[in-house]
């Protein structure tokens, strides 16, 4: 089997998975989804990385070193500000303590 | 199968599932936390498994853009307020497109300038730059609309979306000769621009009220860029990450879309323009009900049952943590206090959630719309905190409306509305609201914190009684 063929078995794969998972996710936590997946999809940083330390000369480089600043400000910032939020979401105290 | 190389594809696979499972963690707002941890787990295994690569001879530009990325980024996952979420998650799907096209750039450059690049890959490349290239301008336009930098009303000339699709027609054409012929640099470049100028035309046009929609779209784009760059490189965890945050944004979008009755491309080339003209019930001058913090504090002391709707305005008048502190005067009286929250409330999905988390209202107090919208009936009191075109029940009966169609919170039903509001302005999208006229609506002017806390200390001092 081809290696694109494979590329797209795993595309539409994952893309199923996460149709299923996230249709789950309630509305309440439909803002810390958001910095959340958008965290997750600074993976671009994985390519940036290789871009930044190639061979390919010094042009390259710097290209490399301007998409890993903004993959990492979304990989630090983004899995930051989702802790942030998630940690604010609580329950009411139990019955017991109810007035 | 090198060593080397083995290690970095089960990394890769590790974080994969890591990030399935973070995901899936978000479905119980219990586990949530651990879960996303979980994810920031996965992505640093990416990372090591990354620079081991062979193909890394050099490190000091990798060092020097995670230094870079992880002063700028810090700030801006610890700093920034709550309010101010939108903004910022619109300009990091800013940051996440730049980092997806400039691989892609660099990539079709390096490679003789497209003239090593096969179909299949200049197929990956074209998709990656172009949603790319979109992305990056338009959430930039997103971001500047929500700073308010930018106008945050639609702007619009004649003809615009004859050009908008002219520019895309003219990036696909582009985008199509490179898969045919990939060694042309002129057109790559070209297209990227389009890009650009077509992310500029897609959301100047689009007005403050419907950026939630234009924000969950941007994330999808942003995503499939990543994964579009997981095809061009040959990377399977950019393509499983991508496609996850893809659906997601998608699936968001979607939410949006149905809580405003729109499609897509009514959100995308409906900008609403021109304000509709004004109802026939202003201009027959039906008089407002207007109440002081004092009236509005006994109501709310006898209420049992009182439905708070947060909206936009809230949040700009900083307004939840004194919302939080009427509750509590309000539970002690023995009434109960639940929070109605419109799918499409606020600038984004989910901000007014957030928001009120924030301000310590513990979240089994928060109701989806269809949890709630038959409790208003048993409410003694809803209150209407800056939310306008959500209550609107033009949207049920009004066929001329703009926002006809729309699902609405049925405040009305409520034996008392009591609006908050710091006019008689209408709302974000121009539409005249009736709710404001009815028989059992009560209007308290003035800005939401401070009405709201002339009302809890009213409702301190009759405690005290």
């Amino acid at each position: 089997m081809s290696v694109e063929l494979i590329q797209i078995y795993v595309f539409l794969l994952a893309g199923f998975c996460g149709f299923f998972v996230i249709t789950k996710v309630p509305a309440l936590l439909h803002t810390p989804l958001m910095s959340a997946t958008n965290a997750i999809s600074a993976i671009s940083l994985v390519g940036s990385l290789v871009l930044a330390g190639s061979s390919h000369g010094l042009a390259a480089r710097i290209l490399g070193f301007i998409a890993v600043t903004s993959a990492t400000i979304n990989v630090v910032g983004g899995f930051i500000i989702t802790d942030r939020m998630l940690k604010m979401f609580r329950r009411a105290p139990s019955a017991g303590e109810k007035k | 199968m090198n060593p080397r190389i083995l290690f970095t594809e089960v990394v890769y696979l590790a974080s994969s599932v890591l990030f399935i499972l973070g995901l899936r963690s978000l479905t119980i707002p219990d586990k949530a936390r651990r879960g996303m941890q979980l994810a920031a787990l996965g992505m640093l295994l990416a990372i090591v498994g990354t620079v081991v690569k062979e193909e890394i001879v050099t490190y000091e530009w990798i060092v020097g853009g995670l230094v870079l990325g992880t002063i700028i980024g810090w700030p801006l996952g610890t700093r920034v307020p709550m309010t101010a979420m939108p903004q910022r998650i619109a300009i990091s799907h800013m940051f996440g497109a730049v980092a997806a096209t400039l691989v892609g750039v660099a990539e079709f450059w390096s490679k003789g300038n497209g003239a090593e690049v096969g179909r299949g890959q200049m197929a990956a490349l074209g998709f990656e730059v172009l949603f790319g290239a979109l992305t990056v301008t338009g959430s930039f336009m997103a971001f500047g609309k929500l700073q308010e930098f930018l106008p945050s009303k639609p702007l619009t000339f004649k003809g615009q979306n004859l050009v908008s699709v002219a520019m895309f027609a003219a990036a696909i054409g582009l985008f199509g000769w490179l898969i045919y012929a990939p060694a042309n640099p002129l057109a790559f470049f070209l297209m990227v621009g389009l890009g650009l100028l077509f992310g500029v035309s897609l959301v100047l046009p689009i007005g403050g009220a419907d950026m939630p929609v234009v924000i969950s779209l941007l994330n999808s784009y942003a995503g499939l860029a990543s994964s579009a760059t997981g095809f061009a490189i040959g990377n399977n965890v950019l393509i499983i990450a991508g496609a996850l945050d893809g659906a997601s944004g998608f699936i968001l979008s979607i939410v949006m879309s149905k809580a405003m009755n729109r499609s897509f491309g009514n959100v995308l080339f409906g900008a609403f323009g021109a304000p509709p003209p004004p109802s026939e019930k202003t201009s027959t001058g039906l008089a407002v009900h207007a109440i002081t913090p004092e009236d509005a504090a006994i109501q709310l002391g006898f209420a049992r049952l009182v439905i708070v709707v947060p909206g936009y305005g809230m949040a700009v008048a900083q307004a939840q943590h004194t919302v939080r502190e009427m509750a509590q005067l309000v539970e002690k009286n023995g009434g109960q206090v639940l929070y109605a929250i419109h799918p499409v409330a606020g600038r984004m999905p989910g901000h007014m959630n957030v928001l009120l988390a924030e301000a310590d209202i513990p979240y089994d107090r928060l109701k989806e719309m269809d949890e709630i919208n038959d409790e208003f009936k048993n409410a003694d009191v809803a209150l209407v905190i800056g939310a306008n075109d959500v209550v609107n029940p033009a949207a049920r009966s009004d066929k001329s409306s703009p926002i006809y169609g729309m699902p609405i919170l049925n405040v009305d039903h409520a034996r008392k509305v009591i609006v908050l509001k710091r006019s008689m302005n209408p709302g974000f999208a121009g539409i005249e609201n009736e709710l404001f006229y009815g028989e059992n609506t009560e209007m308290l002017f003035g800005d939401a914190k401070s009405s709201l806390s002339k009302v809890v200390q009213e409702l301190k001092g009759s405690a005290g009684h």
